[in-house]
């Protein structure tokens, strides 16, 4: 608004968002796979559990599919459902 | 109508050479004889378990993808389950993402090897 009543000085530093992003989506993966464990690996933490979606960026689409992947590959044991130091 | 799946089925190391591909063996005949369309089969060997089963820590994995009628694969779970030798299974369905990748990714290995 150019005409607002408030003006301030020196103008309040707003954080910039930092550009998150979609992996799948930026690359345009459409398919994860369950039988690649160095891939999901990206997306687990040390204890090997699912890291949010809120530190990897992915979209909620491609979340669930990440983590029925994941599961997945924790039933054909190609993924440990409890590690110590898994990277 | 019928849909495309993946079925991976982990065998017991306890097995000699024999006996794996007598067990591989039947269950290409029973997908057949149920009318199932084998597309692609895939033998990983002898891989190391993320966490021991029924305290093992190895395990022969195969993997074979095939073209059914639906009611097939819970006959198809039946039969893993009264299965001694086996380890753990997974049958999943394709959807057309999936098999394009698997299309790919087979394209991929063979032109590289």
């Amino acid at each position: 608004m150019a005409d607002s009543e408030i003006r301030y000085l020196t103008p309040p530093s707003i954080e910039v968002k930092k550009g998150k992003y979609c992996r799948f989506q930026r690359s345009k993966i459409t398919h994860i796979d369950y039988k690649d464990p160095e891939f999901l690996l990206k997306f687990l933490n040390e204890q090997g559990k699912l890291l949010p979606r809120r530190l990897t960026g992915t979209s909620l689409k491609f979340q669930r599919k990440v983590s029925s992947s994941v599961k997945r590959a924790r039933q054909l044991a190609l993924l440990s459902y409890v590690a110590d130091n898994l990277k | 109508m019928s849909n495309q799946y993946e079925t991976i089925f982990v065998m017991t190391p306890v097995l000699s050479d024999d006996q794996l591909k007598e067990t591989v063996k039947s269950y290409k005949t029973f997908l057949k004889e149920k009318g199932a369309e084998i597309v692609h089969e895939e033998n990983w060997g002898l891989r190391k378990l993320a966490y021991p089963i029924k305290k093992k820590s190895t395990g022969f994995y195969f993997l074979i993808e095939f073209k059914a009628e639906g009611k097939v694969i819970s006959e198809l779970e039946l039969a893993y389950k009264r299965d001694e030798r086996l380890l753990r299974f997974l049958t999943v369905s394709l959807d057309k993402h999936a098999q394009a990748f698997n299309l790919k990714f087979r394209n991929k290995k063979t032109t590289k090897a």
